[in-house]
């Protein structure tokens, strides 16, 4: 049976649980009329009944699609000569790989050798049995599930509490999720990481001055032993962030101060949701506007000017970067902004200074910390970004502060280590993962500060 | 003044960026087409008297026509370069006419066939005359050709179907996006379908649940930083955990739909939790008061009353997972794929995916169609963001 059609076998068997186990309770009243004689309303009841008989078949299911495949494979290997069963586990993997094909009908390898052959028909015939023990098994429980509640049904049994109980669990479980997603980040990432520290020494990949990935795939290859310095890949980024934020950070606080001060309030209906909208457009939208408008425009006035500018300088990605970075700015200092008490902005005036003098010395002070709380979020933002830099920067490691030269990012590295075939043990491959987790660490490390002080802030002006 | 100028610059470029946007992609929704006697030639199709649909030299139709056209040219080498100015979907164009009507087996017909990609470039001014013949992608006769047929009245413009109704391809004149537009539509049903369920529940158990304690503080703190976490992270997680540790196939949009959800969660969860918030305690306090239970004031009456809002959080947070990028070319969403998906399992792409590899693309024509799935993608967004921003109208109640 089908995954898809045993969930609905299973939700149809809910329902009935439902219808009866409210029945069950009415009846054990005395009837319709007489339900105030439960504990709970009736359909309480019924929602005992189902919840009996969906979880645990759900539970189950979850359980077992998620560890099928891992004890098909292992039986499936078994199976195979002995010869096979002593070829590595990268060959045994794709061995693995195209007995799958076959069972799937997907390869048409008519001159596949016998036990392969044998094998593909053995993985077909476990997943018929997987599948089939699997529909027997969660129908069962759901049956018996179902049975057991609707026996225990009777007029003071406490269903609302316990119903009440289990979809507490469950929201508390859809809460966890967030810290889960966390640590599924932090383990997957540092794992990885810790298979490539075993092979690149640590401080080789913090202070080594060249980056070039590419290792040998065979031991008598020339000349790639691959180096994994990312000090050029950190400037880059640096260097990339720099040039955003001195587009951003002007640009995004005097917007600001301006819709927040200034502006007449038909202006700012205006602008406001034209700046909105800048911060809707998708990451990809800019990066092509910088590769294919914004890098041709600059090579161009460049080269007026006698410049030599790279056709992927960092200038081009850098100032789009900015520019999509300035609503966040804009509107993480307007808060900050519009916190400032009122009262310290009416004694500036009272006391007979002007307005621009008020902004200046007053407010702006003022707002300060919220602001650089706000700067903080905004560089977090910078050097995570990928999209732009991937379609604008470069891919070559340049070490050099010239932002008309190209540089690279570690997210474009991130990107182009692992966009492609690969094999999921070689240095290259891990690299990526050691890359995201300095990513994660620094970004980290910018939001617990940049919000830490956002709402620190915010609290001591409330 | 500056504070004036700087809202001006953030709104000029924003100007700039659709003018370039629409002026590159306009045409795109455009495609030139010859129009040609096609005769549907028994000898060529059929050589055997026997007519095999599906394998039959259908090109050799397009390039009679062709040549008949011009029956002065007969050089073989000039016959060639002519043939080069229909695209190869001509042919299939053919197919497709004969198997809904086989009654056009040994009919002349005018057809209307797609130009090659070049010559739709020359067709809408895209190509330099001026330049010297070696640069140009058309050679001098090949551009004499194109100017007979349009003196003939033989070239037209006519709306691009095939954007619409074709997956990927190598040749820009047949490339589509209905294939990303697929692949991103099944994901984002797989991301609502989890995101939004969650994120609500996650927001009911914080709001109204939730103990104050370090627990709750510790998740709080938690869904802030998942926010501003670099999508990229997520990418990463979604390949080792996904992928590599659960065996989920590569390239398909379930993969990407459950990294986009994890994604979106912390934006729903957010948005929720204002929206409960908005909601006055005196509700709470009068359902509590006739003997409600906590689990019914909150799902009785609390939660109808904030799903307004929770409804635009997820409108908003499903905009964002529809330009995300960055996570999908870490799970492998980024191959060349041309056929549609039909499934949650399928290797697909999606939409800003399939623009960041058409942006790869040097052809000029592959620029312009680009910027044709920008702006499809774009109005996309603004019917998400306009539907958002017309359920919160209706719904900012004052209590």
């Amino acid at each position: 049976m089908q995954p898809t059609t045993l969930v609905l076998v299973l939700l149809a068997l809910a329902l009935t649980a439902w219808y009866s186990g409210r029945a069950r309770a009415l009846s054990a009243a005395g009837g319709p009329g007489r339900s105030v004689r439960l504990h709970s309303l009736p359909g309480y009841y019924g929602y005992y009944a189902a919840i009996w008989c969906l979880l645990p078949a759900l539970a189950l299911m979850l359980l077992w699609i998620t560890i099928e495949p891992r004890v098909i494979a292992a039986l499936v290997l078994k199976g195979l000569p002995e010869a096979q069963r002593a070829l590595s586990p990268g060959e045994l993997d794709l061995l693995l790989n195209t007995i799958r094909n076959m069972a799937a009908g997907d390869a048409a390898l008519d001159h596949a050798e016998g036990f392969m052959r044998d094998a593909a028909g053995a993985l077909r015939e476990y997943s018929h049995m997987s599948r089939r023990l699997l529909a027997v098994l969660s129908l069962a429980l759901a049956v018996t599930g179902g049975i057991v509640a609707w026996w225990r049904i009777a007029p003071d049994f406490r269903a609302r509490n316990r119903v009440e109980t289990v979809i507490l669990a469950l929201l508390l479980s859809a809460s966890t999720i967030a810290i889960v997603t966390t640590i599924g980040i932090v383990l997957s990432v540092l794992f990885e990481s810790i298979r490539f520290f075993r092979e690149v020494p640590l401080t080789e990949f913090l202070f080594g001055l060249n980056w070039s990935p590419q290792t040998a795939i065979r031991a008598d290859q020339v000349g790639s032993s691959g180096s994994f310095g990312t000090v050029p890949l950190f400037v880059g980024t640096l260097l990339i962030t720099l040039i955003a934020m001195c587009v951003a950070v002007p640009v995004g606080l005097m917007t600001a101060v301006f819709l927040a001060e200034y502006a007449s309030t038909r202006v700012r209906s205006f602008a406001k949701p034209l700046l909105e909208i800048l911060a809707g457009i998708p990451t990809v939208v800019y990066g092509f506007f910088a590769a294919l408008t914004m890098a041709p425009a600059i090579r161009r006035l460049g080269e007026s000017v006698g410049l030599e500018v790279a056709s992927e300088s960092a200038l081009a990605a850098g100032v789009v970067m900015g520019i999509m970075i300035i609503p966040l700015v804009s509107s993480l200092s307007d808060d900050a902004i519009n916190a400032v008490p009122r009262a310290m902005r009416d004694g500036a005036l009272g006391l007979g200074s002007t307005r621009s003098e008020t902004m200046l010395h007053v407010i702006l002070p003022a707002a300060l910390p919220g602001i650089t709380g706000g700067v903080l979020l905004a560089v977090s933002r910078a050097i995570g970004e990928t999209m732009i830099v991937v379609m604008a920067a470069g891919l070559a490691a340049n070490l050099t502060v010239n932002p008309l030269e190209a540089v690279t990012t570690v997210t474009v590295q991130i990107v182009t280590l692992l966009v492609g075939d690969q094999e999921f043990d070689s240095a290259k491959t891990l690299a990526a993962f050691a890359l995201g987790l300095a990513l994660f660490i620094a970004t980290l490390a910018l939001n617990v500060v940049g919000l830490h002080v956002v709402r620190k802030y915010r609290e001591q002006y409330e | 003044m500056f504070g004036f100028l700087a809202t001006a610059v953030g709104i000029v470029f924003l100007a700039v960026f659709f003018v370039s946007l629409v002026g590159q992609g306009a045409s795109a929704f455009k495609q030139s087409f010859i129009e040609l006697e096609i005769e549907y030639s028994e000898d060529v199709l059929a050589p055997g008297g026997q007519l095999d649909l599906e394998f039959a030299d259908y090109d050799a139709l397009v390039r009679n026509a062709l040549w008949r056209e011009f029956p002065e040219v007969t050089d073989r080498r000039a016959r060639r370069e002519l043939s080069r100015l229909v695209s190869a979907a001509a042919g299939f164009q053919l197919r497709d006419a004969l198997r809904q009507d086989s009654d056009l087996l040994g009919t002349e017909a005018r057809v209307a066939v797609p130009t090659s990609a070049t010559v739709d470039m020359l067709a809408k001014g895209n190509i330099d005359r001026s330049l010297d013949a070696a640069q140009r992608p058309l050679n001098d006769r090949q551009l004499q050709w194109v100017d007979e047929l349009a003196a003939r009245d033989r070239l037209t413009m006519k709306f691009n179907t095939a954007l619409f109704t074709n997956g990927d391809s190598r040749e820009p004149e047949m490339a589509g996006i209905k294939g990303a537009l697929m692949g991103s539509f099944y994901m984002l049903i797989v991301t609502i379908g989890l995101a939004f369920p969650l994120g609500v529940a996650a927001a009911i158990y914080l709001e109204e649940f939730a103990p104050k304690n370090r627990w709750a503080d510790l998740i709080e703190v938690n869904i802030n930083n998942l926010a501003a976490v670099p999508s990229i992270v997520f990418g990463l997680l979604g390949l080792a955990v996904f992928v590599n540790w659960l065996g989920m196939p590569r390239s398909a949009p379930l993969v990407g739909g459950l990294v986009l959800a994890l994604l979106t969660l912390p934006v729903i969860i957010i948005a929720s939790r204002a929206a409960i918030k908005a909601v006055p305690p005196s509700i709470r306090e009068a359902a509590l008061g006739i003997g409600a239970s906590r689990m019914q004031v909150v799902f009785h009456h609390v939660v109808p009353l904030a799903l307004p809002g929770m409804l635009t959080g997820a409108i908003i947070g499903m905009s964002r997972a529809l330009g995300e990028t960055a996570p999908l070319l870490m799970i492998g969403m980024v191959a060349f794929i041309v056929d549609v998906p039909a499934g949650f399992s399928d290797p697909a792409t999606a939409l800003p995916v399939q623009i960041f590899l058409w942006a790869d693309s040097p052809e000029r024509a592959f620029a312009e169609r680009t910027s044709a799935a920008i702006i499809v993608l774009l109005a996309f967004l603004l019917l998400m963001n306009l539907a958002a921003i017309i359920l919160r109208k209706k719904v900012d109640r004052q209590w």
